[in-house]
């Protein structure tokens, strides 16, 4: 999966969260929304990305996020 | 089957809650007062003899057929102007009356020709049963009535319908029902006595400004207004009821049928969305499913460049499935999917997305909702618990107030549009959203009472700037959020919309929009009564779509305009069967019923109706699965109905996500540009051939039933369920019945649902269970379905889609009354009459600016690639902002839309795509080249036959 298109969502989905006052509302809309909605291999691509690139890209709040929930995010094995 | 000819009372019916009682030819009856005498002595089995009235029209009282005698009173009243009294008694019949109206007849037919056996709608011609009821044998006058019969010309400029002024008898039911029913105002009666004359304002119908929707046709008593299709074929045998398979009003309709060919399309006056009344697709656009385009034979081929090869239905279904096996022996579970359809029945899409989960075993199955309406579900979803809209259609009868979002029900959504007009010519108030000055804003006898000519992409910015005046000129109804809402979420949303940032001083300079006007919108929509907001695809397809579904919902719930008639949220869905293939499971992360693949107990369901574990990750969706095949990870689908080379955006990202795929299976009725890039091609059957539901708009489940057999000797359901066998998984349906009694055991929302609850009805609106048997018309009533309503932050962020010096106007995009969607349908049909091609339409200052003139081409050129299109030039699109339909294929209206999109459901943000626009010599783009060159290539490759 193109990471760059993936960063990009990643950040538009936090863009939105980040407007909420309540910094663990933020990081759980976040992590709750892409765990809702992205297939497997869109958050195994999203993860080795920040993983191999230092999250490059990222806004801080998808990282937050992401360091947060890493576990409930980490697709099971394929 | 239905009998063709229906009862007509001759006057409308009346809602009262007093009812008054009367005397008809010694009969008492009871009616509701308002009632006319006629239809009160309908009511009693009396028929009154009448030509000018009819039961969809306003009493007119000028034929002076249905004269009555009433005692105490003098003369011969009219009972189609008389209204009932108490203890009135009626006489329908005397020798007095049968003089007077055979008195009345005989002027009628001194001018009227006496071609009867002849005539299309001999044996159907209330005139010629008129005669026969009052018992006419002489005409004084003689038969020599030259005024039309020998002067008068035929007019048959209307592809679907003739007119002929020596028919006429000026009974102006046809004029009365292009005022009353469809609203549009385009005939009038001219001339007085035998002089009078029907006409389309100073030209043809074709060029008038009727809209074919043939109220006319319907009403006209005798064959002066007449299909085409009668006039060819003859008059119908029998008739059965089904449902349209074209926007997301739903019609009703009587398919007329001679032999197995269906020669007419009536709207049925029963029908619960339409009341009788139709548009030009739904009543005249029905002969693509007999052109001679149609595939009727299953065909397979191994690459894309080979000829495709006509095979047996098992052959194709073998192949099919033998290759989807080995892609994911190959590749893994999750390397093929599917796409189901909003032109297909419920029962279709529950197939399919039963097929992807239990036979593929995984959740890569998604919807061409996908692009139009994933925001709604979403944003409603989120806010109110259900996603869906909150009303039926008859509330728009008690709103006060309508407010219309990025929507064109004039074209897109005609039927509804025609009910919206007659309650606005009543007297509610209109505040129109949207860049273009749509026929809403100013048509016959309507007029916006705002116009927010906003800039596109800045939907939220307005939505919020009329929240923040509701909430800080105090307009808010406090009781409603404190009794039905969530208080935390109300506070921190309050917190927020009440800031500066969000006052219409503030964004006016982003929207475009008068900080004025914004504020006196907000004051109708929050203080003018009942309010009720429609919206279509102006709203979703945006990259804050979900969050201006949400900043409605929210505006809904701070007004306290939910949960009663006249009220409410309510997206119109661009095709007829959105709202159904989403209630079914069509989505990656959704079983039916919109619950979430990863809840262990709503899969543990599942599993054991299906007998299969359920995958409890999310699929791909329909963009997603492009971005996989293009990584490599997704290499198999089966595409249900679905056009999505043309229908999705950035034409060349999908076309080589198509070609990426080792197994592409398409179902359609016809070769469309997906079918290009196809393997296997599984011939579709329209809804004339197969049994099924829509479920519209309003949630309303309607049947689609079979009045032909299937072209290609299966109905969808049956090739679905032909795949799935040979995949390994066989389902156990005989009929569509079986399917939703299924869906029923499984649903909540629909465990009342059954064909046999549906015919008793006529249509239901889910929910439809133990709490509501007979379905819920309006939703929320007493709490959301959430519970407590939830208010949520709509913080306003600019799309990404920026103009710049180098792309410096916005193009939007949408649809036109003639055509629909991609056009499949329509395009071969004779609504290509009206729009032939899609056009660029700009205004005039940016045209001047250009150098380009009415019908010049013009380049359009965007970050994602380039189309030539002829330039409509239009004061109805503001300056900076360009907009083209997508009707055509060759116009490439999607290679320049861009794949930025909704950051909640990825809906392509289709309504925003910064363009600059130049004049060309050339007709077509590079791209434009390519694609004829593509289509003569693939056309070439189909097999020699009759059939094609």
């Amino acid at each position: 999966m193109d990471a760059h298109k993936l960063v990009r969502m990643a950040n538009e989905i936090a863009t939105f969260f980040e407007s909420d006052p309540d910094p663990a509302a933020v990081s759980d809309g976040i992590a709750g929304h892409i765990r809702r909605f992205w297939d497997p291999r869109m958050r195994r691509a999203l993860l080795l990305h920040i993983d191999e690139h230092a999250g490059e890209g990222c806004r801080p709040a998808v990282l937050a996020a992401i360091a947060a929930n890493r576990k409930s995010l980490t697709p099971p094995a394929a | 089957m239905y009998s063709v000819k229906e009862p007509d009372a001759g006057t409308p019916e009346r809602n009262s809650s007093e009812q008054v009682t009367l005397e008809i030819d010694g009969r008492a009856v009871t009616v509701p007062a308002g009632t006319s005498v006629m239809r009160a002595a309908a009511d009693a089995g009396v028929r009154v003899p009448k030509l000018c009235a009819t039961e969809s029209l306003e009493a007119f009282g000028s034929c002076r057929l249905c004269l009555v005698q009433i005692e105490g009173r003098r003369g011969y009243p009219a009972s189609c102007t008389t209204v009932v009294e108490p203890g009135m008694k009626v006489r329908t019949q005397s020798d007095p009356l049968a003089k007077l109206r055979r008195g009345v007849m005989e002027m009628y037919i001194s001018d009227h020709p006496l071609d009867c056996l002849t005539c299309p709608t001999n044996g159907n011609c209330e005139l010629q049963e008129q005669a026969g009821v009052v018992g006419l044998r002489e005409v004084r006058y003689g038969f020599d009535g030259a005024n039309h019969f020998k002067q008068a010309e035929k007019d048959t400029s209307n592809p679907y319908f003739d007119f002929d002024p020596a028919k006429c008898i000026a009974c102006s039911r046809c004029v009365r029902a292009c005022e009353e029913v469809q609203g549009t105002f385009a005939l009038t009666l001219q001339g007085r006595g035998f002089e009078s004359k029907i006409a389309s304002g100073d030209t043809d119908f074709k060029s008038s400004e009727c809209v074919s929707c043939g109220a006319c046709v319907q009403a006209c008593p005798t064959a002066t207004l007449v299909e085409k299709s009668i006039v060819e074929r003859g008059q119908p045998d029998h008739s059965v009821v089904t449902t349209c398979a074209y926007c997301g009003v739903g019609c009703s309709f009587r398919a007329e049928v001679k032999g197995s060919e269906v020669v007419r399309m009536v709207p049925n006056k029963d029908g619960h969305a339409n009341h009788g009344h139709s548009c030009v697709k739904g009543r005249f656009a029905w002969g693509y499913a007999t052109h001679k385009d149609r595939i009727t034979k299953p065909m397979i081929r191994s690459s894309i460049r080979d000829p495709w090869r006509e095979v047996s239905w098992d052959e194709a279904i073998a192949y099919a499935a033998s290759e989807f096996k080995r892609i994911q022996a190959k590749y893994g579970r999750g390397a093929v999917g599917g796409i189901t359809s909003s032109r297909c029945t419920n029962e279709e899409t529950y197939l399919v997305q039963k097929l992807v989960r239990a036979a593929f075993g995984n959740n890569n199955v998604d919807t061409c909702a996908r692009v139009c309406h994933s925001p709604t579900g979403y944003g409603l979803k989120t806010t109110l618990g259900e996603s869906a809209g909150t009303q039926d259609f008859d509330s728009v009868e008690h709103a006060d107030v309508i407010v219309v979002i990025g929507a064109n029900p004039t074209d897109a959504h005609p039927v509804f549009a025609s009910q919206m007009k007659r309650r606005l010519r009543a007297g509610a108030r209109l505040i129109v959203i949207d860049p273009r000055g749509i026929d809403l804003v100013r048509s016959a006898h309507v007029e916006a009472a705002h116009h927010l000519q906003l800039r596109p992409g800045t939907n939220v910015a307005v939505i919020n700037a009329l929240a923040h005046v509701v909430v800080t000129e105090g307009l808010h109804n406090e009781h409603f959020v404190r009794t039905r809402c969530e208080q935390p979420a109300y506070d921190k949303w309050k917190a927020f919309i009440s800031d500066p940032r969000n006052a219409p001083e503030a964004t006016e300079e982003v929207t475009g929009v008068p900080a004025a006007e914004i504020r006196a919108a907000a004051r109708l929509y929050a203080t003018g009564g009942n309010a009720a907001i429609y919206y279509g695809l102006g709203v979703t397809e945006h990259s804050q779509g979900s969050t201006m579904v949400m900043g409605i919902a929210n505006l809904a719930m701070v007004t306290g305009n939910i949960g009663r008639p006249g009220v409410g949220v309510n997206p119109l869905r661009g095709q007829n069967n959105v709202q159904g293939s989403c209630d079914m499971g069509s989505f990656p992360h959704e079983l039916p019923g919109y619950r979430h693949v990863s809840d262990p107990a709503v899969r543990a369901l599942f599993a054991a109706a299906w007998g299969v574990d359920i995958d409890a990750e999310p699929g791909l969706r329909i963009p997603n699965m492009f971005d996989a095949a293009i990584d490599g990870s997704f290499r198999g689908l089966y595409v249900q109905g679905e056009d999505i080379a043309q229908s999705d955006p950035n034409t060349q990202h999908v076309t080589a996500a198509l070609e990426s795929l080792e197994c592409l299976v398409v179902q359609d009725l016809f070769i469309n540009e997906t079918a290009k890039f196809a393997h296997v091609f599984l011939p579709g059957s329209s809804f004339l051939e197969k049994d099924g539901t829509f479920t519209n708009a309003e949630r309303r489940i309607s049947r689609v039933r079979k009045v032909t057999p299937p072209l290609a000797g299966k109905a969808d359901w049956e090739a679905t369920l032909a795949l799935a066998e040979a995949l390994g998984y066989p389902m156990q349906y005989t009929h569509p019945s079986q399917i939703m009694d299924e869906i029923a055991r499984l649903t909540p929302t629909f465990t009342g649902v059954s064909y046999a609850k549906l015919d008793q009805l006529g249509s239901i609106q889910w929910p439809c269970n133990d709490r509501a048997p007979e379905g819920t018309p309006v939703m929320h009533i007493d709490e959301f379905v959430r519970g407590k309503g939830k208010f949520v932050i709509t913080e306003y962020v600019a799309t990404q889609e920026r103009v710049t010096r180098r792309f410096p106007l916005i193009l939007t995009t949408g649809r036109i009354l003639s055509q629909y969607n991609v056009g499949a349908q329509t395009r071969r049909t004779a609504n290509n009459t009206w729009h032939h091609e899609d056009r660029l339409e700009l205004h005039p200052h940016d045209a001047e600016h250009r150098g380009i003139k009415e019908g010049d081409w013009c380049k359009i050129v965007s970050r994602a690639g380039e189309t030539i299109l002829r330039a409509t030039i239009s004061e109805r699109m503001q300056p900076g902002v360009v907009y083209t339909t997508f009707h055509f294929p060759g116009s490439g209206a999607n290679v320049i839309t861009t794949e930025n999109s909704d950051w909640a459901t990825n809906c392509p943000e289709y309504k925003v795509t910064a363009v600059q626009v130049s004049p060309t010599g050339e007709p077509a783009s590079t791209w434009q080249r390519r694609f004829g060159e593509f289509s003569e290539e693939q056309d070439a490759l189909l097999p020699r036959t009759d059939s094609h």
